[in-house]
């Protein structure tokens, strides 16, 4: 279900004058990476504006939805606006080789580990 | 800060909106079941849309009897392998079936369906027979 994003919680105003939801995610931490699933509906790729600014990861789509013309709403589930959360990210992530892509209005993020954050594994001898 | 949040508070076209449309508020229920659904009408004919992001068509069946229009699929979860851990899981899964009651009977032959972005648009016709008949008057000479 998605939320209307708490306005405050941003310093700055948006230029759009649109309504703000927080998508639903799906993070799944991976040996080689961190996958991201958003739902996203009414995004498509040319709607889409992902940053990553050293461990804070921005995602935000806009949303062109059709409207039926000249038809009334009766009944509503859901608002139509576009979508924008943040996170801040517990590895290092190579950003040369993030790879997005959406489809059905699911995003699909995948954001490699840099190879400092890659799990070091230390060996421990059995003292005699 | 404090400023904005006033100016929400007391938005005049918020209000105005909120007097535009009172059966909204009505007709919006406490929770929603996965999808969730607007319905449009405009005389004769009704869209219905609903957010059903990462679905295949396939995976999706909408039928239609009188005036109910029912959806039916699922939306499968992210398999993971070995190794792989979930930090968030806030994305609807499952098998969902939702039925959506109309204001008229529809004409099932004349029903489209169109799914883009994840957000899936019925357009149904109102049914020839359900139609209200003019009735003509004769007058008598």
């Amino acid at each position: 279900m998605k939320e209307l994003k708490d306005q405050t919680q941003d310093n700055a105003e948006r230029t759009r004058e649109r309504r703000l939801y927080t998508p639903s995610v799906d993070i799944i931490e991976r040996e080689s990476d961190t996958l991201l699933l958003a739902d996203m509906p009414g995004v498509d790729e040319n709607g889409l504006d992902i940053t990553v600014e050293k461990r804070s990861l921005t995602i935000y789509g806009k949303v062109d939805a059709e409207i039926p013309e000249k038809h009334t709403l009766v009944s509503s589930e859901y608002g139509i606006g576009d979508y924008q959360r943040s996170f801040t990210l517990s590895d290092e992530v190579d950003t040369e080789k993030i790879q997005a892509t959406i489809k059905n209005g699911v995003l699909r993020l995948v954001l490699p580990k840099a190879d400092s954050a890659r799990i070091k594994k230390i060996p421990v001898t059995a003292g005699v | 800060m404090l400023w904005s949040n006033i100016g929400r508070l007391i938005d005049p076209w918020r209000e105005l909106d909120f007097v535009n449309r009172p059966r909204l508020r009505v007709l919006t229920p406490a929770t929603i079941d996965f999808p969730a659904a607007n319905i449009w009408v405009s005389g004769d004919k009704a869209v219905v849309s609903t957010e059903i992001p990462g679905l295949d068509t396939d995976a999706l069946e909408v039928s239609v009897v009188n005036n109910l229009l029912t959806l039916r699929g699922s939306r499968q979860t992210e398999e993971l392998k070995e190794g792989e851990t979930y930090h968030r899981q806030e994305r609807w899964s499952g098998k969902f079936a939702k039925s959506i009651e109309l204001p008229f009977a529809i004409e099932s032959g004349k029903v489209e369906a169109k799914f883009t972005k994840g957000v899936l648009y019925i357009s149904l016709p109102r049914a020839e027979a359900d139609k209200p008949k003019k009735i003509t008057i004769k007058a008598e000479q």
